[in-house]
């Protein structure tokens, strides 16, 4: 360990004055943790259905849900009127696949968020509690594997219910989510790279010491969360369930309490990606602008601080999940693969050799982890950010409609328009 | 060791146990009438016409195909990732950092030529329209 990790005060969180619990009481309080955070998340997912809908209504200037309990029960109604409701299977389904499936899709969205850590360490007299349900020292590559199970139930929800839509929507699903998994996958080699580990908690650390990864690497970030979008089905990629489409997609027979079960799983996703997001970019539970936070002498203090602000980092990124689907519209089949494929897949790999290669010039000029390291990387990404939608993109690589289109085509079209517009202005009021 | 990831499958045992207590609990409430027309398959409200499990197009395959390929290069690369400050540096690191002087081109040269390899495999798939959807 100490070969991989140069500075011992920076492992795993370790403060030696302390060491974790251990016995029983490890047992009993993995226990809680994990009663509470699975709590946490069943209630969360609840008020997230309504925080959607508000949210939604307050995008499109509607009231939203307000007449069970003001709106703030509609998560309890809609949860009973789910054990309640008659439930239909079609003749032709396959029957214990039809079961299997939403199981299949609930077990690894509700599963993977445990090697994420969520807080400070807690200091009690039967030693310190990490926070965090498993502190695996493979981290990151449990959450690269578990997450990418997800992508069975909904394949086998599309092809037992027998319905030419569902098994459509299945298709597309899987094709998309391991489409947007290998970008997913490249876009975070950078962040190993600057760790030189795969812990999560280790990650944590190099970002409380070296600046957050949003800055050192924000195409990463750009990259990452455009796949996460991809990776649980969410607007501007929701092709496995386009409603104009497929009438609900993989899940159009699903009736009750199955349905439901997706429903958590989609929602659990989307908060599990938002916890990703904060702790792999946006220096997960670390304070901000403390930079030294992480490595004791503890406080329940500081843990609950910590909970806190990583809490308010997830909400703020389940809020831009939930801004984006009520702001963009859908991609096209073949505009969601060829960004993927074409677009950032390509930028990935380069991105990756462009940072071991900055790597290489910081440690030649001998600049350790720290502000200038930050200085320096942050500025050659927003390099590359103009670079790629100032100068190369203009709406043609970021945007793919050009995939039924000669190129000259739309530049032809471009310049029609623009003579047009010269021809004929545009009067609006404000311009009268 | 072992003690790390026996919390994983106990969030695990917990996590199966409440979905088939879900499925399970739901078997006792719900109500089930079938009839023939409930059955149907749904096709927005006009009669399902043959069976669904017919042909459907190769593409997915070969987003499959290609996915394996390339996810196995993202999984080669995450053990590079990890020891690349200790590649490029001749000499062990103190402190994390590589003692000035020491750097090597090892690490870095030898991504670039497993890139290159990648490289010519994704222009071929490229070139061949494996990659365009009409």
């Amino acid at each position: 360990m100490s070969v991989l990790h140069g500075f011992p005060a920076l492992l795993q969180a370790a403060d030696p004055n302390m060491p974790p619990v251990s016995g029983m009481w490890f047992y009993i309080f993995t226990i809680a943790k994990i009663m509470i955070i699975f709590g946490i998340y069943m209630v969360g997912v609840a008020m997230l259905t309504l925080a959607e809908r508000k949210i939604s209504a307050w995008i499109q200037d509607r009231h939203g849900p307000n007449r069970v309990g003001k709106g703030w029960l509609q998560p309890a109604a809609d949860g009973l009127k789910n054990l309640m409701k008659e439930e239909t299977m079609p003749a032709g389904a396959n029957k214990p696949l039809f079961v299997l499936a939403p199981i299949l899709s609930f077990i690894p969205a509700l599963t993977t968020w445990c090697v994420i850590p969520f807080g400070a360490p807690w200091p009690t007299r039967w030693g310190r509690i990490d926070m965090v349900v498993a502190d695996l020292p493979v981290g990151y590559l449990f959450i690269l594997a578990i997450s990418s199970l997800g992508v069975y139930g909904i394949v086998l929800a599309g092809w037992s219910s027998n319905n030419k839509y569902a098994l459509l929507g299945g298709l597309r699903s899987s094709a998309q989510m391991i489409s947007y998994e290998i970008s997913m996958g490249l876009s975070t080699i950078p962040i190993l790279l600057l760790a030189g580990n795969v812990s999560l908690n280790s990650i944590i650390n190099q970002q409380a010491w070296g600046g957050w990864n949003v800055v050192n690497l924000t195409v990463a970030f750009f990259i990452f969360m455009v796949s996460a979008f991809a990776e649980t089905n969410r607007l501007p990629f929701d092709l496995p369930e386009a409603e104009s489409e497929l009438v609900a997609g993989y899940h159009t027979e699903y009736s009750a309490m199955k349905f439901s079960l997706f429903f958590i799983a989609e929602y659990a996703n989307m908060v599990t990606a938002s916890a990703l997001m904060a702790t792999l970019f946006f220096g997960g539970w670390d304070v901000p602008f403390t930079a030294r936070d992480n490595i004791g002498p503890y406080s329940k203090w500081l843990s609950l601080l910590s909970i806190g602000i990583f809490l308010a980092k997830i909400l703020f990124f389940v809020f831009v999940f939930m801004w984006i689907r009520w702001t963009l519209p859908r991609f096209r089949y073949d505009q969601l693969m060829s960004l993927g494929w074409k677009f950032m897949l390509p930028l990935a790999l380069v991105y990756i050799v462009l940072i071991a290669a900055v790597m290489l010039g910081l440690s030649a000029a001998g600049i350790p982890e720290g502000l200038w390291q930050t200085a320096i990387l942050g500025s050659i990404n927003l390099g590359v950010i103009i670079l790629l939608f100032a100068i190369l993109d203009r709406g043609r690589i970021i945007s793919p409609a050009y995939g039924r289109m000669h190129p000259r085509e739309i530049e032809r079209l471009r310049l029609l328009d623009r003579q047009l517009e010269k021809r004929h202005p545009i009067v609006t009021e404000a311009g009268k | 060791m072992a003690r790390a990831y026996f919390p994983v499958l106990m969030l695990l045992g917990f996590v199966v146990m409440n979905a088939l207590l879900i499925i399970g609990g739901s078997a006792l409430t719900i109500r089930r009438r079938p009839t023939p027309v409930k059955q149907q398959a749904y096709e927005s409200g006009v009669p399902a016409l043959g069976d669904a499990r017919e042909r459907f197009s190769v593409r997915f395959y070969l987003v499959a195909i290609l996915f394996i390929i390339f996810d196995i290069e993202t999984v080669f690369m995450i053990p590079w990732a990890v020891y690349f400050k200790q590649l490029s540096c001749f000499v062990p690191l103190v402190n994390d950092v590589c003692p000035v002087g020491n750097i090597s081109f090892f690490g870095l040269g030898e991504m670039l030529v497993f890139m290159l390899i990648l490289l010519v495999g994704f222009v071929y798939v490229w070139k061949k329209g494996a990659l365009q959807w009409d």
